[in-house]
């Protein structure tokens, strides 16, 4: 890879260690994925933020790369942390809480805006998407695919570490999905199964993402039909199983060929599930939208759920939320609203008190299996309200 | 592949991070989502070929990382706290989580092996592959966990070798 003088310097040291260390991460990635130079981001969203996953070496890591004062070149958006700063229950101990709140003091330093969310392609999170055709720098791995599938913006599947090093740099290694002549499907998977609901974009998104492509096609999916929450749905599957950072709805291209019909489903669902049942209901990996909440409000159409049900938002979504009366709804409705924080990988949900959880979520289900240790029952939303709610 | 000073086989490969390292291959055909193993090193997705296994100190021999993009920091905690595997051997082209993390670790990496040295330590191994009729995709290995094969990984060089007989 070609780097500049300035580059060149950087990565030698000459304006810092934390800048260093950045290029070298950059520099590293290049010579994998064979970028020939360092390009422009206009945005980067970092994940590697929630104390539960990066634990006591990702705190230090973050408090070192602080501590020489260096901001992040372009506006950085941050992932959730590991609880509701409104709402900390007693399953949050006051370690756990002092390390949380010293990785958000590092990223502050760093200049990040606080966004808590791993749905920064919302409007309503996060109004200042750069237009399509930008190049960003996106970790989480559903926005990554959102970015590229839906909003027309250009990243690769970022990981934690280079993510971050493109805020510091405000550079990414100009390879994959950053060139436009690279963002075709080699493959298409031919849905032959009437997709009906956000479960079944899940398994669907989980089962393509096991194909192993960058870039991946559906054939058989109408476009008017998916809602933003069935695209939510799709894309963090697919970020779940695989490396694919990018879906089209139809290929022209593509040579290699898959079907997926009910039985695929089905193994997939066998795959993530163990549980027929659940003790707990959990709605939101990703973050759930205004719509999202919306239509939980609108399915329970007055009843109330039977179990404890856990709801997990984005800041800004539960203030709107809050002024349009969803959270008083909901938490009539006996559930609880949580912002900023998010199913995937939270420390609110522990094997110690819960043997099983009920969710229509791929990414979580796969995440409370294998991270929390926790049972998993798959249902759709209008199913698990049905028979959760009274 | 040749033969190197020590009598070992070497077989060609990338260097993306540089540096020497050496250990017992631990090895995965299917792609390992980094965040799922704990702070000991287990691997906890039950999903994995590795699942119960412990990368520490081992040569993860692996086709790419999939999954979180939190994996990265997951390798470096691992090396922080000495529990990280000595190398990595992506088997096809290393991924931005691994090389990332890899980097900013100083964990020697390499990438793109050949067919030979996967076969040698398949049939060391005693792989057996089934592939579900209709789909490229649940490939299950058993691995033999008596078998252990010890590898050397320069990563300046891109050469991998395999140190001594089969123990």
């Amino acid at each position: 890879m070609q780097l500049s003088r300035y580059e060149e310097d950087a990565l030698d040291g000459k304006y810092g260690d934390a800048v260093a260390l950045a290029y070298r991460a950059l520099v590293a990635i290049g010579n994998a994925i064979e970028a020939d130079r360092l390009i422009d981001v206009s945005w980067a969203h970092v994940s590697g933020v929630n104390y539960n996953t990066i634990g006591d070496a990702g705190l230090r890591f973050l408090e070192d790369i602080s501590k020489e004062g260096i901001k992040v070149k372009v506006k950085t958006t941050l992932n959730p942390m590991g609880y509701d700063r409104g709402r900390i229950e007693p399953i949050i101990s006051d370690t756990f809480i002092e390390r949380q709140e010293r990785i958000l003091d590092a990223y502050s330093r760093l200049g990040v805006i606080d966004i808590h969310s791993c749905t920064p392609y919302d409007m309503d999170v996060f109004p200042d998407i750069p237009p399509s055709g930008s190049q960003v720098s996106l970790a989480e791995s559903n926005a990554a695919i959102y970015a590229n599938s839906v909003l027309g913006l250009l990243t690769n599947k970022e990981s934690a570490i280079s993510a971050l090093a493109s805020a510091i740099t405000g550079k990414a290694p100009y390879s994959n999905l950053r060139v436009q002549e690279s963002r075709y499907a080699k493959v298409c998977i031919d849905v032959r199964y009437d997709i009906k609901d956000e479960l079944d974009y899940g398994l669907l998104g989980y089962y393509a993402g096991k194909l192993g492509e960058e870039c991946i096609a559906f054939n058989g999916i109408e476009h008017d039909r998916l809602t933003s929450a069935y695209m939510k749905a799709l894309c963090s599957a697919l970020g779940t199983s695989g490396s694919t950072g990018m879906f089209r709805l139809q290929s022209i291209d593509a040579k290699e060929r898959y079907l997926f019909d009910r039985s695929d489903a089905m193994k997939v669902k066998d795959e993530l599930s163990d549980s027929d049942d659940g003790d707990i209901i959990v709605f939101g990996s990703p973050q759930l939208g205004l719509d999202e909440l919306s239509g939980i409000i609108d399915t329970l159409n007055g009843r109330r759920f039977r179990k404890r049900c856990m709801i997990f938002c984005a800041r800004s979504v539960y203030s709107k939320a809050s002024r349009l009366g969803y959270v008083d709804a909901l938490e009539r409705a006996n559930a609880t609203v949580y912002s900023g924080c998010c199913a995937c990988l939270t420390p609110l949900i522990s094997r110690d008190s819960v043997d099983s959880v009920i969710t229509n979520s791929v990414k979580a289900a796969y995440y409370l299996r294998s991270w929390n240790k926790v049972g998993v029952c798959m249902r759709n939303m209008r199913s698990i309200i049905d028979s959760e709610s009274v | 592949m040749s033969y190197g000073k020590s009598g070992g086989k070497e077989y060609r490969c990338r260097g993306i991070v540089g540096g020497y390292a050496e250990g017992f291959a631990l090895l995965s055909k299917e792609p390992i989502n980094l965040l799922t193993i704990d702070s000991n090193g287990v691997v906890n997705d039950h999903t994995s070929m590795l699942y119960g296994k412990s990368v520490s100190d081992a040569i993860l021999i692996f086709p790419n990382a999939i999954g979180s993009s939190v994996g990265a920091y997951r390798l470096y905690a691992l090396k922080v706290n000495n529990k990280a595997p000595s190398g990595i051997v992506c088997i096809n082209t290393a991924d931005i989580i691994t090389a990332s993390a890899a980097a900013i670790s100083g964990i020697p990496l390499v990438d793109r092996v050949g067919d030979a040295i996967l076969g040698e330590l398949e049939s060391a191994y005693g792989v057996g592959t089934d592939t579900e009729a209709g789909a490229n995709v649940n490939v299950n290995l058993r691995v033999s966990s008596s078998v252990r094969v010890r590898v050397r990984v320069d990563a300046y060089a891109g050469i991998i070798s395999i140190v001594d007989d089969y123990e």
